[in-house]
């Protein structure tokens, strides 16, 4: 029974410990505010919010593990320009549901993911000049009736939670009904497995989807405009004329228009 | 289908890795909300005014809430009031609070199937309230909760699998990624690989609780009359069994 | 908490929170049904249904049930079935927790004496009458508690439709932070929704307990 005590009481200390590590650990965050770029430049290392299920802009490939794309490129120029070696970055999974969470919370510097800059977002972080125009568009299975924003009237379209299109295709086609999924992905198997008549979102994405499966088509051309911008937290100024800068050296230079002729063939 | 599409060796290790991270968060939450939830249990059965009060209405709070909206508090909505955490440590913190609040019944639902008789037989002879608790409730408790607990182990290693939504990379997380990044006929073969992995291991789990269920019900045999202990039984609230 | 999130989208709240409650009474009918069966297969005097009844009840009861609504969801389009968000999830559900249920009542039915089924089979009733006019009945009485629980567990474990658009509580939750930016205060709203739900689901449970446990 004397094993009993002792176990207990060792078990009461583990948990105050515990709960006094939790308060301190709070702090210590808390504290740290000020711009990314001094944080990053301290650590050594930049950490960016990345799409790993977007083909083209951020992919990572379960059997290399390798993540690529055109965010992950521009990510890198950015390491590259910040520490003088594009491998001082680490690379973290966001969804467009868990990206600005995850912003706010510090887990990482700034979101380069496929991010629209809108009126409703600059309430809750601050965006750099535009790096990619994008415009959303439809997927469709080949030989499908639909040929436009206009024909989805009772069909089903499939889109993402926490993106911008959700918000407009619900403007464009009030009578069509909307199936939001957790990312781009799995929107993707579910628009292949006939969950759906159509799936939408930026031009961009569904260009990449249609690489990966030459079955579907975008139809129906843009229909709304959106255009690319780094998310950087909320009142970071210094941070944002950083990447503002550096996108324009990236665009002087012709650099960016590679990296997009890299990526982006149509 | 194409199991041969879908076994490929990256993809294997991908879910490796994945299974790795589950029984990462599984253990570490395993081990807290052991601890807590233990605490939890033991301080509600104690009816120390007011505390034990602001316990039962926690845990009962936790207890009926959807553990997905556990972890989406813990990931999404804390940092909103200043409580900022990594993707692993809000996952096992979610997954630690909720399982605690399940742990505090099983303890307590333990300690309540003793019987009042055996606390009044012990402090009659003599010994003090704690006496009591630490040398005749405690080990006979903790017996019987052996069981329960195992299967509620069993329950938050499966659990750990609702943490796809805020991405942490555990096990499901990744097989998706590689159905969601591929062909759709690797789909049914990815899934059938994941259950049976899942299945595995928490099958050796359920044999191991079974085979500690055995073990207890000799001891009870041999100790006091068989017939006292199932009117305890029965006098108990049954401890619950969670999902 | 700021509650204009609540009044400005009580419709949407209202549309997953009805959804909730129906996709936990499908659940609960169906699973009750599929769990007697698996449970008097799991006793039946026949090995084979035996061993079909442990197979199902092990195998469904170790693997996570977000797992199986993927499987009803995305895996079954490979055998040309295609089910919304809504049914896969239902059935999710409603198998999962008949695994659970079938366990219950097993217990049940194994807690009336034995005597009575050799009573019952050799007044001249079939091994199916004894079944259900005998000792169905009785164990039911026991198991009501533990069904509670599951029952309980449904509610909670609902949830999970969220993911893979099934148009529930937590579904509609998320389109609402999709508008709102405000995860808190959404959020703590579909607690409450699901409070509403199942604390008076887990007092009834507990008052099921005592009595019981008074009249035993």
């Amino acid at each position: 029974m004397k094993q009993f005590k002792k176990w207990f009481v060792f078990a009461m200390v583990l948990t105050l410990v515990m709960a006094l590590l939790a308060g301190c650990g709070g702090d210590k965050k808390e504290k740290s505010g000020g711009s990314a770029i001094d944080k990053i430049k301290k650590r050594g290392k930049l950490v960016v919010g990345v799409k790993y299920d977007t083909n083209l802009f951020g992919y990572k490939d379960p059997k290399t593990g390798d993540i690529t794309g055109l965010d992950i490129d521009i990510a890198k120029a950015l390491a590259k320009k910040l520490l003088g070696d594009e491998k001082k970055i680490e690379l973290k999974e966001v969804t467009s549901k868990t990206r600005i969470p995850m912003l706010n919370n510090g887990d990482i510097d700034m979101i380069i993911a496929t991010m629209t800059i809108s009126e409703e977002r600059k309430k809750e972080v601050d965006f750099s000049d535009v790096y990619f125009k994008a415009g959303q568009s439809l997927l469709v299975k080949k030989g499908s009736p639909i040929k436009g924003v206009n024909d989805l009237k009772g069909k089903k379209v499939l889109a993402v939670k926490g993106s911008t299109s959700v918000v407009n295709i619900k403007e464009k086609a009030p009578d069509a009904e909307v199936l939001e999924f957790e990312n781009y992905a799995e929107a993707f198997t579910a628009l292949k497995a006939g969950k759906g008549d159509a799936l939408t979102t930026d031009n961009s994405i569904l260009y990449g989807m249609a690489a990966q499966d030459p079955n579907y088509e975008l139809v129906g051309g843009t229909f709304t405009d959106e255009p690319y911008g780094i998310a950087i937290k909320k009142g970071d100024k210094k941070t944002v004329k950083y990447v503002n800068d550096f996108l324009k050296e990236l665009k002087d230079s012709g650099e960016l228009q590679k990296i997009k002729d890299k990526w982006i063939k149509e | 289908m194409d199991f041969i599409g879908a076994y490929t060796p990256g993809n294997l290790s991908y879910l490796l890795k994945g299974l790795l991270v589950t029984l990462e968060v599984a253990v570490i939450s395993i081990v807290l909300s052991f601890i807590i939830g233990s605490l939890l249990g033991v301080l509600r059965y104690a009816k120390i005014p007011l505390l034990s009060k602001v316990i039962a209405v926690l845990v009962e709070t936790i207890r009926n809430l959807p553990l997905l909206l556990i972890l989406f508090f813990t990931f999404f909505a804390l940092p909103e009031v200043g409580i900022k955490l990594e993707i692993v440590t809000a996952a096992i913190a979610g997954l630690t609070l909720f399982e605690s609040a399940m742990i505090a019944e099983i303890v307590r639902g333990g300690l309540v199937s003793i019987g009042k008789g055996q606390i009044e037989a012990g402090r009659s002879s003599g010994l003090s309230y704690t006496q009591t608790m630490w040398h005749i409730i405690l080990p006979q408790a903790l017996k019987r909760m052996i069981p329960p607990l195992v299967s509620q182990f069993i329950s938050l290693l499966k659990d750990t699998s609702l943490a796809v939504v805020i991405t942490l990379p555990e096990l499901l997380h990744n097989a998706r990624g590689i159905y969601n990044g591929g062909n759709y006929k690797i789909v049914f073969p990815i899934l059938l690989l994941t259950a049976i992995i899942y299945f595995l291991i928490n099958y050796s789990l359920s044999l191991l609780a079974r085979a500690l269920e055995k073990r207890l019900d000799t001891d009870r045999k041999q100790g006091t009359g068989l017939r006292k202990i199932r009117q305890n039984q029965k006098q108990s609230r049954p401890i619950p069994e969670s999902f | 908490m700021d509650f204009s999130i609540l009044t400005d989208n009580f419709d949407t709240y209202m549309t997953g929170f009805f959804n909730t409650i129906k996709i936990s009474l499908i659940g609960l009918v169906c699973s009750f049904i599929l769990g007697a069966i698996v449970a008097v297969f799991r006793i039946a005097p026949l090995r084979i249904l035996n061993f079909i009844g442990a197979c199902f009840v092990e195998f469904i009861r170790n693997i996570p049930l977000i797992l199986i609504a993927f499987f009803f969801y995305n895996g079954l389009v490979a055998f040309h079935i295609n089910l919304s968000g809504f049914v896969a999830g239902t059935m999710a559900l409603t198998i999962y927790t008949a695994s659970f249920i079938a366990e219950a009542i097993r217990a049940g039915i194994q807690s009336v004496d034995k005597g009575q089924m050799e009573a019952a089979r050799s007044s001249g009733l079939t091994y199916i009458q004894t079944m259900g006019y005998i000792i169905l009945p009785q164990a039911i009485k026991i198991v009501i508690p533990p069904l509670g629980n599951q029952f309980l567990n449904l509610v909670k474990n609902s949830s999970i439709l969220g993911v893979f658009a099934g148009l529930d509580l937590m579904y509609y939750a998320d389109s609402i932070h999709e508008k709102t930016f405000d995860t808190f205060n959404t959020y703590i709203f579909v607690g409450v929704f699901y409070l509403v739900l199942t604390i008076p689901l887990s007092l009834l449970v507990g008052y099921l307990e005592r009595r019981l446990a008074k009249t035993e």
